[in-house]
């Protein structure tokens, strides 16, 4: 072979598996990074004064300079942004300006309403996409698939704060089955806190049901064109069987790059729908924040939510490692 | 198959014709909410800013086509108006998105491998982790709301859409034959980008234009919605569906109306967006030939 | 009885007909040759056998296995007879295996499916089948992934999933077009000791009459959806009663006329001058922490090309010899070396100067990706102009175009057509009349006949031969295809893992190999007449 030096062909795979989750551990920890330093420079750079800002314009001079004191102003930026992202790391967010109480405690008691949410969201989503796309792709062009694509047209198009405003109409005001908003708490038990926010998840999750439930038919049908399909047919397979040992395991490579970016639609959508159904979550904690001008509040908030869209994708790399053994890494 | 490729004409051709029609039904509905912008320009049934308390809450009537809301405006005036603002900032978030996604994503597609590739790939993925709304609840906290916030904020998030498509189908587009005898032929990369890749990527940012499009005013209607958008006396449609949340009970024309013109106005769009992308394939396109 | 019988088998795709009055039979222990060019039905008589036809398709007439109506059998029991009664063969072994999946589940599933068997059964069933299909244990346990198994490889798992369960018929579908002419004759020797140990007929179907002759019993030769001629496969060369047999036969065999290059002037330079270059490519990183590693696909190759000379460039896939074409065509920079075209350097950093440029064109293989679809055939010709320091503009660029077509043998009007209403033999020719138009000193020719079926080939070298003479320009013919090498060039370079391990005058390298890698790649290579010869001999004995 001369003095070539390639990678020999039958590779060991396991330092590979392990190297691309450092590479993507690596990577999720600059985004995070990436990501703060964004945020600090819109909220604590960009607005000049930020106590000045908060307060408003007929702030006086001392109580401008009294809550710059308190928030630790004075520093130069780079040294504000450190402690920022120390305290982050501890569990410590500040403390809330309108509040008076720490930005963590705020969060903590209203993170278990949105994330709930949107995973509640997620899973609905799922659960309603697979079935439906599976059934439109293996029964192509048939009544049932003209008609899935039909109704998942439609709920592309539907606003699901609008959905939401539908379903409360219906099932509340109307039909009474479901309280028209508002959360029990966890301690009033598991069934009665999902039963206040089932009407939210359903409003979330069937839009993005519809766009899943497309990926999902469009995915299939190419990777049952495969080369592969056919070989699997030749084995004496049936139809169903190449779809669903062959063609399903290959769709879902593109479909799980759906679902990531569908999290963080969710959790998005989480904090809209929280107002319709006024639901405490970390939406209303953040709309307040805004309109009181508590930046220590949105920052916070806006954070967390990053982080939990950065986390997510970096679980979705996890899951092509596991779906694809090629781990070809797409960019 | 080369043997089944008449019929494959025909089958498709065929097909071409049913999806057209949705492509005609999907551009009929996007004028009619077009068209209504721009008739609201010289002329409303109502004007939008007075408020009548006296009419307020009116149903469905000769008058008042859609209704009134609870200051007493007619509904149907809003709509057309409404549909101003959702399309303005639609269009220009899209425009943003095109205008700096699409170069960005020839360039890195140029330079493949290269630093600026790396730089230009590595800023999608950070904006990826900004949905539309964490933005505009950045931009609206410190400069306060309005719709050039919605504009900024969904402008911004399709730059990495648009980014990202152009990069991927400009790539594989740099290892075609023709693109190899380009170089041959001494151009260069500037030129190749304009001349032979661009034009073999455009169908593609059609479709993808109109899709950002639709949801450009899904999101338009989200922020308004949240009050992070358009402010008054500005109508929007998702405000109009904000101020109809605590009424829905007593006036459900109020929420049912705006919501009816986003739908209509969002499948118009993709529906338009599912027909161009069949009639623009090429495959297609030569098979009609 | 024989074991399969097409009786009359006709297809149609709503109302056109792909297949019309086929008749084949084959029986244990035969190979029945089935041979056409594209188009000419043999994919759909293949799949016609598996019933695996696209949707929409309706077929008549009659196929029998066994005395058993396949037509007619339900879709149930033809998944039963599927892989276990006929196996099939694909052509593109690369995307015929699920890339999800080991070898050895996709092995083993031929017999899960049709057997009560259970999993450790399958498994050990689909060792011995890849054990018997050459891919040993040792090297090969069923847990390998396709994606870690080389082209030739993954055509042997697709054989294995074939013949797992000993099928009485095997359908291979031009099983060895994709493969490297060395692994190709390898694959036929597996599937020529298969037959001849399971007793199973075999329908290899294949567009190279070589392959055919080499290990066919019968053939059949098919044309438009029609079998033209068939029987015993010496008979048929021996008769060529149909006039289509006799013009594949002759095209297959083609050899262009020729003229002798000029002898080089004296202090002329050669039109290009290749030494010592080196070509290392950075193979993708896992990882940003490994060490990048490098693969030198061109290892310090040198060679001259004089004016009006044609030389060819033979290797396997691999070998470098594309890599080698992109760094003369400085599309690639290089590591090493140094390219003289007509005595000036090209530079590896900034590429070629335009006047560099000007002296050198290329035709690619594919002739559907060569053009920008969006451009008429007037500006596609034309673009070379570009390197032109005063390109010509209007009307002269019309009439330049118009001529250059008509040197290929297209018509004027020709100039403003779009390249899809082309066929791909036209298309070469379009391309040709592209790399003509500026009258290079060189044309790289990579691939450039490869994927016209052999009737149209061998216009194409027709052409190319009459224009090298008329326009005295040098041609870098590079091919995997020897007997096309050996038709067309005057002097010839072997390429090897990135070496030239061989180069001559082209009739001294193929009468008289002197390196054993030469001696091995013209053993492989399929070659029409010392087939038959052989066969012949064989029959006599």
């Amino acid at each position: 072979m001369g003095r070539i030096t390639a990678r020999p062909i039958l590779a060991p795979a396991r330092p590979i598996v392990f190297n691309f989750v450092l590479y993507r551990f690596v990577s999720l920890a600059l985004s995070l990074v990436a990501a703060s330093v964004v945020i600090f420079v819109v909220i604590e750079v960009v607005p000049g004064d930020p106590a000045a800002f908060m307060l408003g314009l007929n702030a006086q001079p001392d109580t401008v300079a009294a809550l710059r004191d308190q928030l630790g102003l004075n520093a130069p930026p780079l040294e504000r942004y450190f402690q920022w992202i120390a305290g982050l790391a501890q569990g410590q967010f500040g403390i809330s300006y309108t509040y008076k109480v720490p930005v963590a405690e705020l969060v903590a008691d209203r993170i278990w309403i949105s994330l709930p949410l949107a995973i509640y969201a997620l899973g609905l989503s799922i659960l309603i996409a697979f079935p439906v796309g599976i059934v439109a792709a293996a029964r192509r062009n048939s009544a049932a698939d003209v008609s899935i694509m039909g109704a998942t047209q439609l709920g592309v198009a539907v606003p699901n704060f609008w959905f939401a405003m539908l379903l409360v109409l219906g099932f509340s005001i109307t039909l009474r089955w479901f309280s028209a908003g508002g959360f029990p708490g966890w301690q009033a038990g598991f069934l009665e806190a999902m039963k206040a926010l089932t009407l939210p998840a359903i409003a979330l999750a069937l839009p993005q049901a519809s766009i899943l439930a497309r990926v999902m038919r469009s995915s299939l049908l190419d990777t049952l064109a495969e080369d592969y399909v056919r070989s699997a047919r030749a084995k004496g397979l049936t139809r169903g069987q190449a779809l669903w040992r062959h063609a399903l395991r290959n769709a879902l490579i593109p479909v799980l790059t759906i679902i990531g970016l569908q999290f963080s639609f969710l959790l998005a959508g989480a904090i809209i729908i929280e107002n319709v159904f006024f639901l405490p979550g970390l939406g209303r904690l953040v709309f307040q924040g805004i309109t009181q001008r508590d930046l220590i509040v949105v920052k916070s908030v806006v954070m967390l939510l990053v982080v939990a869209v950065i986390a997510v994708t970096f679980l979705v790399d996890l899951a092509y490692a596991i779906a694809d053994p090629r781990l070809r890494q797409h960019r | 198959m080369i043997e089944a490729e008449p019929v494959a004409r025909s089958i498709e051709l065929w097909r071409t014709a049913l999806r057209t029609r949705s492509f005609i039904g999907g551009a009929a509905l996007t004028a009619i909410f077009v068209i209504a912008a721009l008739v609201s320009f010289v002329w409303t049934p109502f004007d939008v800013t007075t408020l009548t308390i006296a009419d307020r809450l009116q149903g469905l009537s000769g008058v008042h086509w859609f209704g009134t809301d609870h200051f007493g405006r007619d509904i149907f005036s809003m709509v057309m108006v409404g549909a101003r603002t959702s399309i303005a900032v639609a269009i220009v978030a899209v425009g943003i998105g095109m205008a700096l996604g699409v170069p960005l994503g020839l360039a890195a597609a140029a330079r493949r491998g290269s630093l600026a590739d790396e730089f230009i790939m590595r800023g999608n993925d950070l904006v990826f982790a900004f949905p539309a709304l964490l933005i505009a609840i950045l931009i609206t906290a410190v400069f306060g709301p309005g719709a050039v916030n919605a504009i900024i904020a969904i402008g911004i998030f399709n730059i990495p859409v648009f980014a990202r498509l152009t990069r991927g189908a400009a790539l594989s587009l740099w290892t075609r034959e023709f693109v190899l005898s380009a170089r041959v032929a001494g151009k260069g990369a500037i030129r190749i980008s304009v001349e032979h890749i661009l034009p073999n990527i455009l169908n593609l940012l059609i479709v993808q234009g109109t899709i950002q499009f639709s949801l450009g005013i899904l999101a338009e209607a989200a922020l308004a919605y949240v009050g992070l958008g358009a402010r008054p006396p500005l109508p929007s449609w998702g405000k109009m569906l904000a101020d109809a949340q605590t009424m829905i009970g007593f006036a459900p024309h109020m929420a049912l109306i705006p919501g009816f013109a986003i739908v209509l106005t969002v499948l118009g769009l993709n529906l338009m967006g599912d027909g161009l992308r069949d009639i623009l394939d090429p495959r297609i396109r030569r098979s009609r030939t | 009885m024989s074991l399969l019988t097409v009786e009359n088998l006709s297809l149609t795709i709503g109302e056109t007909e792909i297949l019309r009055d086929i008749d084949l039979t084959l029986d244990g222990g035969e190979i029945l040759g089935i041979i056409g060019e594209s188009g000419s039905g043999k994919t759909m008589t293949a799949l016609s056998i598996m019933q695996l036809l696209p949707q929409g398709t309706r077929s008549a007439g009659s196929v029998r296995l066994d005395g058993r109506e396949l037509l007619t059998t339900s879709e149930a029991e033809l998944c039963d007879i599927r892989g276990k009664s006929i196996g099939m063969v694909f052509q593109e072994p690369m995307t015929a295996l699920n890339p999800v999946k080991t070898i050895g589940d996709q092995v083993a599933e031929t017999a899960l499916v049709h057997g009560r068997e259970s999993q450790a059964e399958a498994m050990r069933i689909a060792r011995e089948t890849l054990n018997r299909v050459g891919l040993p244990e040792a090297r090969f346990p069923l847990d390998r992934y396709p994606h870690q198994l080389s082209g030739g490889q993954r055509q042997r798992v697709v054989i294995a999933m074939a013949i797992a369960l000993g099928p009485r018929i095997l359908i291979a579908d031009e099983p060895t077009t994709a493969l490297d002419v060395t692994t190709q004759g390898q694959i036929l020797t597996l599937l020529q000791k298969l037959v001849s140990e399971d007793g199973m007929g075999l329908i290899l179907i294949t567009h190279d009459l070589a392959v055919v002759a080499g290990v066919a019993d019968r053939m059949s030769i098919m044309r438009a959806g029609r079998v033209v001629e068939s029987g015993a496969t010496l008979e048929v060369f021996g008769r060529m009663q149909h006039p289509y047999t006799r013009a594949l036969f002759a095209a297959s065999s083609h050899v262009p006329p020729r003229h002798v290059p000029p002898a080089p002037k004296a202090g002329e330079a050669p039109v290009v001058e290749v030494q010592g270059v080196i070509r290392d490519y950075a193979l993708p990183r896992h990882t940003p922490f490994e060490a990048r590693q490098t693969f030198r696909a061109v290892d310090e190759v040198s060679f001259v090309i004089q004016r009006g000379e044609n030389v060819g460039l033979v290797g396997e896939s691999g070998s470098g010899k594309s890599t080698l074409s992109r760094a003369i065509l400085a599309l690639d920079p290089m590591q090493g070396g140094v390219i003289r075209l007509d005595g000036e350097v090209l530079t590896a950093e900034e590429g070629a100067s335009r006047a560099a440029r000007r002296k050198m064109q290329v035709v690619f293989q594919d002739p559907y990706g060569s053009f920008n679809p969006r451009h008429k055939v007037e500006r596609l010709v034309g673009e070379p102009f570009h390197l032109l320091p005063d390109p010509p503009i209007g009307p002269e660029r019309r009439r330049l175009v118009e001529e250059a077509l008509e040197n290929v043998g297209l018509a004027s009007p020709d100039a403003d057509k779009f390249i899809h209403e082309f066929s791909g033999g036209q298309r070469q020719r379009i391309a040709i009349a592209r790399a003509l138009i500026i009258r290079p000193a060189l044309i790289i020719l990579d691939e450039a006949v490869s994927s016209l079926d052999v009737s149209i080939r061998a216009q194409i070298l027709d052409l190319l031969s009459d224009l090298s003479g008329k326009f005295q320009v040098s041609y870098l013919f590079i091919a995997h295809d020897l007997a096309v090498v050996r038709a067309i060039t005057d002097r010839v370079m072997v390429m090897r893992a990135g070496r030239i391990v061989e180069a001559g005058l082209t009739e001294d390298v193929f009468n008289n190999p002197q390196h054993p890698y030469t001696r091995q790649l013209i053993a492989a290579a399929p070659n029409l007449e010392r087939a038959l010869a052989a066969r012949r001999a064989e029959a006599a004995r």
